[in-house]
């Protein structure tokens, strides 16, 4: 290789280096502010190394799996609330009034946007389902978890333990 | 070592080879798209929890894929470019760049026409979502400053630089769905565990990103082509190919 190109592709690597080190550092001054949500667990215990927990009144999203038997229609109206519990044992109640997702039940992961209301409660004002990255047919499903969609790495004893 | 590349630096040699693998790629394109989507929209299985809306996967994901392909591929000449300054590879960055970008607004338009009735609203500011946008101004940025000079040297040189620097958004938008919270699901197939999706799914999936990725090629080759012929115009190859002449 001829010194000139040799030298330009020094040039060439240190840049490229350089700007992928300098996007590393941002991306991981920023990494707090990236996450779309909360964890539920993020919101009782605080988030970060600093464990800084969201004020009351914050608006904020939060997101984490439906618990089972915690959703609660009011006969009514429109109102529904139900618990969003993650593997660290957190839990947040969640009301919101209006048309759930299709993709919405018990043991989905959803994301929530609103307001907080009280330390682990959430006044929602738009609640979306979150599919995760499992596609099958209906026969599988069945076969495969005997039941409705459930995600298998949480355990029935798991989300009860989480629950108490 | 590399001797035996030596002879396509002459552009009417890549000229000739760009236009041999066309008809191939052209050839591939359509027998694995027709059987990828005839398989896919029709045959598959549909989902248990989506029915048949999962089925813009077969449009989505091969876009998505080959969006951060074709950048790949047109950082990898930038680079090549920008080190060894061959014009032929300032040339394939300029032709692949409006195929990405277009691969990019499919992947986002898919994915937004599904967003709706499966999370419930057309676009958040998630890292996967917000990441993929970016590459599409990345590549609308390649296109601008391509076509921005007069000097054709200097722009495929600005473009380079540009294409080069963009690669790191590659990363970030394949691992964003790991790093971050975000609402758009994990990767189904790239990764190195079995994939989470049926196989009865998969293989119209599998086939569809093959004939994606001849239709990119076919499609960037044939543009190659013309901003050879194009850059090209005053050389004594060129007129003798287009206007069948020695010397006119």
């Amino acid at each position: 290789m001829n010194p000139r190109r040799k030298q330009r592709l020094l040039v060439v690597v240190s840049i490229v280096v350089g700007l992928g080190f300098a996007t590393g550092l941002l991306l991981y001054a920023l990494q707090q502010n990236i996450d779309l949500f909360y964890t539920p667990t993020e919101l009782v215990q605080g988030k970060g190394p600093e464990k800084v927990k969201p004020e009351v009144g914050q608006r904020l999203r939060i997101g984490g799996l439906v618990l089972p038997g915690s959703v609660a229609r009011s006969q009514t109206s429109l109102e529904v609330s139900f618990d969003l519990i993650d593997a660290g044992g957190g839990m947040v109640t969640v009301a919101y009034e209006g048309i759930l997702p299709d993709l919405f039940r018990e043991g989905q992961g959803i994301v929530a946007t609103g307001e907080l209301v009280a330390a682990n409660r959430i006044q929602a004002h738009e609640v979306l389902a979150k599919h995760d990255e499992e596609y099958m047919p209906p026969e599988v499903a069945q076969s495969l978890k005997g039941m409705e969609h459930f995600k298998p790495e949480y355990t029935e004893q798991q989300l009860h333990g989480s629950a108490q | 070592m590399w001797k035996w590349l030596h002879p396509y630096a002459k552009p009417e040699a890549s000229f000739r080879l760009a236009g041999a693998f066309v008809p191939w790629f052209t050839a591939l394109a359509v027998l694995c798209l027709s059987i990828g989507t005839v398989w896919g929209l029709l045959f598959a299985p549909s989902d248990y929890q989506q029915g048949d809306s999962f089925r813009i996967i077969y449009v989505h994901v091969p876009a998505a894929i080959l969006s951060m392909g074709a950048y790949l591929t047109m950082a990898i000449a930038g680079f090549i470019a920008l080190v060894w300054q061959i014009k032929q590879s300032e040339i394939y960055v300029a032709a692949v760049a409006p195929i990405g970008a277009g691969f990019t607004f499919i992947a986002l338009l898919t994915g937004a026409a599904w967003g709706k009735p499966m999370w419930g609203t057309w676009w958040v500011w998630d890292a996967r979502l917000t990441s993929e946008l970016i590459l599409l101004f990345l590549y609308l940025g390649v296109i601008a400053l391509y076509n921005a000079f007069d000097d054709k040297a200097l722009a495929g040189r600005s473009a380079s630089i540009l294409s080069l620097v963009g690669v790191i958004n590659l990363p970030i938008i394949h691992y964003s769905v790991e790093w971050w919270n975000t609402l758009h699901q994990g990767a189904s197939i790239t990764k190195f565990a079995k994939p989470s999706i049926d196989s009865a799914m998969l293989w119209p999936l599998l086939i569809n990103i093959v004939g994606f990725g001849a239709f990119l090629g076919a499609l960037s080759l044939v543009r190659f082509r013309t901003e050879l012929l194009k850059r090209e115009q005053r050389r004594p190859w060129v007129r003798q190919l287009l206007l069948g002449t020695g010397e006119a």
